[in-house]
């Protein structure tokens, strides 16, 4: 249905003669008259004149079918034809055509077998006002809205009687609204007061910057006192709500930045938070677990039905999980380890690690960025008022790791492998003496930080480019936040995140994005100065530096 | 690693390397010469290329010096030394692009040709003087100078240490780097400043100009090499390394630490901003990359290979390592980024003192471990 959208908006930019003259078109015809059938209408189109052609277009219009517009469509691009024993089809004839009577494919013709139906620009306006009438009854409710609106932005003679008429019968809240909105629009330049004071009321409720607009020229041409003052109230109604929606927007904008960057530290709350070992491979092991969705995918997609295909996910996570972890368990295993107390060791070794771990996943795979796809339930979105869209996957990815958090938040608080490792990390030979296997305990913390870095690989690969740099972007940006937030402090690491990315989003506006991001990576520079242990300081030995 | 008594006191014997004045003849003398004297073709003719790449490392070294300064001596892992070097690497930049004057695409002569591109009217004010080669070389020093001043003094004085000031440094380095590709910062963008004509009227394409740039360097090399020398044998040079091994200690005998800090700090984005300076005209473009937090790491991995803690130790890692880059990278490209991981795995897991450590190891070994070894147990503090 997408190509009615171009003669759709084209249609309404005429004006609706159909419409202006027969105001409630649908059971037009009277009782004593039977209702001509769509299918004897529709062979008219192939009449021998022009005039014949007009005449059975307009009857189209009247009979009110919305099988009509794909067929109208059609014919307007030149794409209708007559076709021997198959009757009206249309569509491109390359691509495949369709029966005009039943929208049925119609196979085995070819250009050869076709006459098309001679348009011209008289059949043209006709047909075009025709098309602008019946998507107001189309059976999808968004192109009806397109209609409603386009009526509203270009307001064709006609389009008054054509909005009482939808709305007379139309049972969907949204395009009734968006038609209200429309007709009181159109009633702003009614000369009648009473219809100018209701359109004022019904504007008041909308949350649009273009009916903001159109009140606000309304206001300074209004001649009655009354009706200027109830216009300003609408306004200030109106720039209210728009500028909360405007607040929420930039709120969940910075939730979602302020979500991808707790991805991104969630693991590194746990290696440099708990354990303090500076691990600047991180970033590597986001970056194992995005290549690890994609050859999960890449394995969905070669072997089993496409059916399963959105499925991946599901094992992208674990699968992604055990990558990193298993990874991780090993550097701490024959690195990490003969490192601790020696932090500016373990910086450099580990970033030793993290140009390899780029360089072989590139040698691997290759230097460009590979695609991962969004699950279709993850694409799309809502919305919302104010011209703001809520993108599911945007979403997802804040719950998502709100949820991660919680979870790791319950396992260090609850299981008996996070008391373990809070034992570890607060008193190491206590711990020890107590019988905690200190060694196993520090290759479990690390593979667990390590194994949630690939799961932030595998959210943040559904929203951006898998490449082996993938994690060189982010390495900066989590050390910051944990450090931001307090070391050792998941919540901190949370408020960190969230208030750093709603920061950056409200600097954005002002700062333009590259300059907000140095800003505010100046202001965490500043920050430490004043609060070295950052926003929530945790007492223990692992940090005391 | 010296116990802080021994740092305190105990300085050791002042005798002139013989090492310092050979390399110093072969650099200033045998590399000139092999250059211009024997004819084109010869198998003792130094091909032309070699000159800048070698002055190139030079301005490393130079570099690594720095770095080792402030790592290996005063135990303070810096991660902005790379800024400081772009720096003066873009000061120096913009004296030469002045010179340009009216030789550049648009044949502007007041503006660089990507102020003409971005329609800018006129010089921002702080190009203002760089037409002069004096002005440009203060600031190659001052400005990374200044800044490390005013970083390390807000720094240092919260008692920011350890990886705790890695990171921040990396984030002010990370900072720097996005700043400079803003186009609106005046300093060419993405592109950087490039297409530079001659220095102090030379030609820097002509041999004779190279020549004389790689002599600059090696120059400077030697000089900050005694300037060095000279600071870590000072009293305050003592306090420095004590401060690395036993920093709560040194405090509470009453030395000020953050002074101290502050002094190595200063000192060393001094001394790695000349290094830019000196490395812009003989590679012939600075851009925004040369902020890269990966290039700050790398200049530690030069110092650890070469030794950190030895002034001789840094310089010879600095070329060791870059010798062996450019090496890599033309006969095996894929294989550097797996051999640069390995060197820094390996210099922190079995060199820990680098390649001058080894040579003091093996030759200790060799005299019939007449002391006992000293050098094996592990220092907790301050690594």
């Amino acid at each position: 249905m997408r190509i009615l959208h171009i003669p759709l908006i084209l249609a309404l930019l005429a004006p609706l003669p159909v419409l202006a003259g027969n105001a409630p078109p649908p059971a037009a015809p009277g009782p004593s008259q039977p209702a001509p059938s769509f299918t004897d209408v529709l062979a008219g189109l192939d009449g021998d004149s022009y005039d014949d052609r007009i005449s059975a277009v307009e009857a189209l219009g009247r009979l009110g079918d919305p099988r009509a517009l794909p067929v109208l469509s059609a014919m307007l691009d030149g794409h209708l034809y007559e076709a021997p024993g198959h009757g009206l089809v249309y569509g491109d004839p390359d691509a495949g055509l369709r029966s005009a009577a039943t929208g049925e494919a119609v196979a085995g013709l070819t250009a050869d077998d076709l006459s098309e139906i001679p348009v011209n620009n008289r059949v043209r306006g006709v047909i075009l006002g025709v098309i602008g009438g019946l998507s107001l009854k189309s059976p999808e409710a968004g192109v009806r809205i397109k209609a409603v609106e386009a009526l509203a932005e270009r307001q064709p003679d006609g389009a008054a009687a054509a909005l009482k008429g939808l709305l007379s019968e139309e049972t969907d809240a949204r395009v009734r609204a968006a038609a209200a909105t429309a007709l009181a629009l159109l009633n702003l330049g009614s000369p009648e007061r009473h219809l100018r004071q209701e359109a004022i009321a019904v504007l008041a409720t909308s949350s649009d910057p273009m009916v903001e607009g159109r009140l606000r020229q309304y206001r300074d041409t209004e001649k009655d006192p009354d009706l200027s003052k109830a216009a300003a109230g609408a306004i200030h109604d109106i720039s209210v709500r728009l500028s909360l929606i405007d607040v929420g927007a930039n709120l969940f904008q910075g939730l979602s930045q302020g979500s991808v960057l707790l991805l991104g530290a969630i693991g590194l709350a746990i290696t440099f938070g708990v354990m303090g070992v500076i691990n600047m491979a991180h970033g590597e092991m986001i970056m194992l677990g995005a290549y690890t969705t994609y050859v999960v995918q890449e394995a969905f997609r070669a072997f089993l039905p496409s059916s399963f295909a959105d499925a991946y996910l599901v094992v992208a996570l674990p699968a992604a999980f055990l990558v990193a972890g298993a990874v991780g368990v090993l550097l701490e295993r024959t690195l990490i380890r003969h490192l601790y107390g020696r932090p500016l060791e373990t910086l450099l070794s580990t970033w030793g690690i993290s140009l390899i771990l780029q360089q072989a996943v590139r040698s691997v795979f290759g230097a460009p960025n590979k695609e991962v796809g969004n699950p279709s339930w993850l694409s799309g979105g809502v919305d919302l008022a104010g011209g703001f869209t809520l993108t599911w996957n945007r979403l997802a990815i804040i719950l998502f790791c709100l949820g991660l958090l919680a979870a790791l938040a319950a396992l260090l608080r609850y299981s008996r492998f996070g008391l373990h490792m809070r034992a570890v990390s607060q008193n190491r030979p206590m711990a020890s003496a107590m019988g905690i296997a200190a060694g196993r305990v520090d290759a479990l913390t690390f593979g667990l930080g390590s194994g949630i870095a690939g799961i932030a690989g595998v959210a943040l690969s559904q929203i951006g480019n898998v490449s082996p740099n993938l994690g060189q972007g982010y390495i900066v940006d989590s050390f910051m936040v944990v450090v931001f937030g307090g070391v050792g402090s998941l919540w901190g690491t949370l408020a960190g995140a969230l208030s750093l990315g709603i920061l950056n989003k409200l600097l954005e506006p002002y700062a333009g994005a590259m300059l907000g991001k140095i800003l505010v990576l100046v202001l965490i520079i500043l920050f430490i100065q004043k609060r070295p242990r950052g926003l929530f300081a945790f007492k223990g030995r692992s940090v005391e530096g | 690693m010296t116990a802080i008594a021994n740092s305190l006191s105990a300085a050791p014997a002042r005798r002139f390397p013989a090492g310092f004045l050979i390399s110093a003849a072969i650099l200033l003398l045998v590399v000139p010469a092999l250059n211009l004297i024997p004819p084109e073709g010869s198998p003792l003719h130094l091909p032309n290329y070699v000159v800048p790449l070698l002055g190139k490392y030079l301005c490393y070294a130079l570099l690594a010096l720095a770095m080792d300064l402030i790592w290996g001596y005063a135990g303070v892992l810096s991660l902005g030394q790379g800024a400081f070097f772009a720096l003066g690497g873009y000061a120096m930049g913009m004296y030469l692009m002045r010179e340009i004057g009216d030789r550049g695409v648009y044949g502007n002569p007041q503006l660089p040709d990507f102020m003409v591109f971005l329609a800018w009217k006129e010089l921002p004010w702080y190009w203002t003087g760089f037409d002069h080669f004096a002005v440009a070389l203060a600031m190659a020093v001052l400005v990374p100078a200044a800044l490390a001043l005013g970083f390390g003094w807000l720094a240092f004085r919260s008692r920011i240490t350890g990886v705790y000031l890695s990171i921040i440094t990396q984030a002010l380095t990370y900072a720097l780097m996005l700043a400079f590709f803003r186009n609106e910062m005046g300093f060419g963008g993405n592109n950087g400043l490039t297409d530079f004509k001659d220095l102090l009227g030379f030609d820097l394409s002509r041999q004779g100009t190279r020549i004389g740039l790689y002599l600059a360097s090696a120059v400077t090399l030697g000089g900050a090499l005694l300037l060095c020398r000279h600071v870590v044998g000072t009293k305050q040079g003592r306090v420095m390394m004590a401060m690395r091994d036993a920093e709560s200690r040194v405090r509470f005998l009453g030395y000020s630490v953050t002074a101290t800090k502050l002094f190595a700090f200063t000192l060393s984005a001094a001394l790695a901003g000349l290094a830019g300076a000196l490395y812009v005209p003989q590679v012939g473009i600075i851009n925004p990359s040369e902020f890269s937090p990966a290039n700050s790491i790398e200049i530690a991995v030069w110092v650890a290979v070469g030794g950190r803690g030895t002034l001789s130790g840094a310089v010879l890692g600095a070329l060791a390592v870059n010798a062996l880059k450019t090496w890599l990278t033309g006969a095996f490209p894929d294989a550097w980024l797996f051999f640069l991981g390995a060197l820094f795995i390996a210099v922190t897991l079995v060199l820990p003192d680098g390649l001058v450590g080894l040579a003091a190891r093996l030759r200790q070994k060799t005299s019939f471990r007449s002391r006992p070894r000293d050098s094996g147990t592990p220092e907790k503090k301050h690594a």
